[in-house]
């Protein structure tokens, strides 16, 4: 699976075009044109309140643009009813900013409620399903019965993980997949999603601030701030961007310190 | 599913001589929304053992996580058949899935935990039963000494949030408690009316009304609607504060949670409960004045001139004695239940629901208890 170059001539996942979004009087996107291809580990940065998570809410059809265009497979998504988009809903999974567990199902229950409901599988092999998923997210496997409320913050997260892929979705999408971890697990979740890409060929699309998971596991980044992209590529050209925005959001102490991890990596 | 990508496996040759292997064909889809009849085919599919096998993959047209899992799974329970089983032709990508689950696999049987038997569980029950009696006991004497040391130190009551608490529970369900009440003493008028009017004893209309709305309903309704109004919304209110660590919070910062929360609750209630229970009396013989006048001729200046001389005082402030016990026992409920909610917002519903239950439930006794203790002391 190798790394898909923007403007390649295969068909975009997600194409975002002339999106344009305003809470009240108080605009946050102006013209947002974005496109994730297939295979890539896509990342959406930005300060708080850019707006990246209500972009991605908006790709999920959580809630609707004021005005433009998402594709979605090739399919508009944008003023889709619920009725329509679960055939679309089907083929991707998401892994919310808080884990978003049924609090009153088991891990293995909150994974296997989702097979119970699209498919028509035997509750046996529900229940090893259940069983695989949460074995691929690197969760140890007493974890299965235990309720949410047992777990900690990281394991929710791959809890979380876990359900998302329940379907076997070609497309994933996690909302600040490290926040709220320690280095530690933080850096499980960067090679986590990694080995998911790589073995399942999954599309991923995902918002963050951690520079790390950037540097280590994002294919392609773009860069959210003053309601446009204000800057889209590989972490390497970013980082030679002369956009104000962008140097401050990469060259601020944080930021250098993991560009330098990363260098020391390569 | 029927289509011809439909994920299948079937066995395209089993020789007799043991030398040769047995040949296994998958062909199709081999996804989570096509393996279902797969599935169950294979629970019948009865497999050679101790034979070598060799399964062709190269039909596969696709191939996920779950239908990587039911692939090893067939093979695993080859395997343990004494088969050697061996795949071929399967695509690099599939081939390397496969690994992954493989690699990834776990002790997927979960072990079943033996049901306790009757005895123990009669047991487990009355140890909790126990365990929580006293737990409310150690609930309501912190909440004493919480409100003590607020005594002592009156600049630790919360007014601000006894004030909110008291327009809550108190001026919000005035309209509610109001109407309800006035509906009660209108019915008890119109049903007594009846057998009244047979005896022509009208006049004693005032006396029924009287003396069930001032002793007995209007205290006892006017908590009931209380306890759903309230009650539960305590408990709500904290256990959703529970389970989003702002309890915790609350501690960590130094103020103690029955201070803040439970204190001020309980003294808003003990205050506008009974001040609910002389407006619901009004209201409650105002619906029978009326009852009394439309079917009765009894006049209002007549029905509260008989008022005067056939309620003694007495039977007003019993009436009016229970409301603060009442007001003691939703609000420490409430609270109770709500200090008891876990994680989880289902746990939210069901203490909220036993919050109501428990606080209804010990309302009634308490009023049945009331009526014995006044009963001995004649009044």
């Amino acid at each position: 699976m190798g790394t898909a170059k923007p403007g390649s001539a295969r068909d975009a996942v997600i194409e975002v075009r002339d999106l344009n979004t305003r809470f009240g009087t108080a605009i946050i996107h102006e013209n947002v044109d974005l496109s994730v291809y297939p295979g890539e580990i896509f990342a959406l940065v930005g300060g708080s309140g850019t707006g990246k998570s209500t972009l991605l809410r908006e790709v999920i059809l959580l809630q609707p643009p004021v005005s433009g265009s998402i594709r979605v497979f090739g399919q508009e998504v944008v003023g889709l009813s619920d009725e329509e988009a679960l055939p679309l809903r089907r083929r991707w999974g998401v892994m919310f900013e808080r884990g978003a567990l049924f609090s009153s199902l088991t891990v293995a229950e909150n994974v296997g409620m989702v097979l119970r409901e699209h498919t028509r599988l035997g509750d046996r092999l529900i229940r090893e399903i259940a069983a695989v998923k949460i074995a691929l997210t690197g969760l140890p496997a007493d974890a299965g019965p235990k309720y949410p409320s047992e777990l900690s913050g990281g394991m929710r997260k791959r809890a979380s993980l876990a359900r998302a892929l329940a379907l076997d979705p070609e497309l994933l999408f996690l909302d600040e997949p490290t926040a709220g971890l320690d280095p530690l697990s933080a850096t499980g979740i960067d090679e986590l999603v990694r080995s998911l890409r790589d073995g399942l060929g999954l599309t991923i699309m995902m918002v963050t601030h951690d520079l790390d998971l950037l540097w280590r596991a994002a294919d392609r980044v773009a860069v959210l701030g003053k309601n446009h992209i204000v800057g889209a590529g590989t972490m390497t050209e970013l980082s030679r961007s002369d956009d104000p925005l962008i140097r401050q959001y990469f060259y601020g102490p944080r930021g250098r310190a993991a560009r330098e991890q990363a260098w020391k990596q390569e | 599913m029927t289509s011809e990508n439909a994920a299948q496996l079937a066995i395209v040759a089993a020789p007799s001589r043991d030398d040769t292997a047995v040949a296994v064909r998958c062909a199709g889809a081999w996804i989570v929304r096509g393996i279902a009849e797969l599935d169950r085919h294979l629970e019948t599919q009865s497999w050679p053992a101790n034979r070598s096998v060799v399964i062709d993959g190269s039909a596969l047209t696709a191939l996920d996580t779950s239908g990587a899992w039911l692939l090893h799974r067939t093979m695993r329970d080859l395997e343990k058949r004494g088969c050697a089983v061996r795949i071929e032709g399967l695509r690099p990508e599939f081939g390397s899935l496969l690994q992954l689950i493989a690699s990834r696999e776990v002790a997927i049987e979960v072990p079943a935990v033996a049901a306790p038997n009757r005895l123990a569980r009669l047991g487990d029950r009355a140890w909790a039963g126990a365990l929580g009696t006293l737990d409310y006991l150690a609930f309501v004497g912190e909440t004493s000494l919480a409100l003590m040391r607020s005594v002592a130190d009156p600049r630790r009551f919360r007014w601000r949030v006894i004030l909110h608490n008291m327009q809550g529970a108190g001026v919000n369900a005035l309209p509610i408690t109001g109407f309800l009440s006035f509906l009660m003493g209108f019915v008890i008028a119109y049903q007594g009316a009846d057998q009244l009017q047979r005896f022509g004893a009208n006049i004693f209309v005032v006396d029924l009304v009287g003396l069930a709305m001032l002793r007995e309903l209007s205290p006892l309704l006017t908590a009931i609607i209380v306890a759903g109004r309230s009650g539960s919304a305590y408990t709500a209110q904290i256990g959703t504060m529970k389970v989003t660590e702002e309890i915790d919070a609350l501690r960590t910062i130094g103020v103690g949670a029955q201070e803040q929360l439970v204190v001020p609750k309980v003294l808003a209630l003990v205050f506008v409960l009974p001040l609910l229970t002389v407006y619901t009396d009004i209201t409650g013989v105002f619906g029978g004045m009326i009852m009394a006048r439309v079917k009765l001729d009894i006049t209002f200046e007549v029905f509260l001139d008989r008022l005067d001389d056939a309620i003694a005082l007495s039977s007003y402030w019993t009436g009016l004695a229970k409301a603060p016990v009442f007001a003691m026992i939703i609000a420490l409920v409430g609270c109770y239940r709500g200090f008891h909610v876990t994680g989880s917002a289902e746990s939210v519903g069901e203490q909220t629901t036993l919050s109501v239950v428990q606080s209804i439930f010990l309302v009634i006794a308490t009023d049945a208890l009331f009526s014995i203790v006044f009963i001995w002391l004649d009044l």
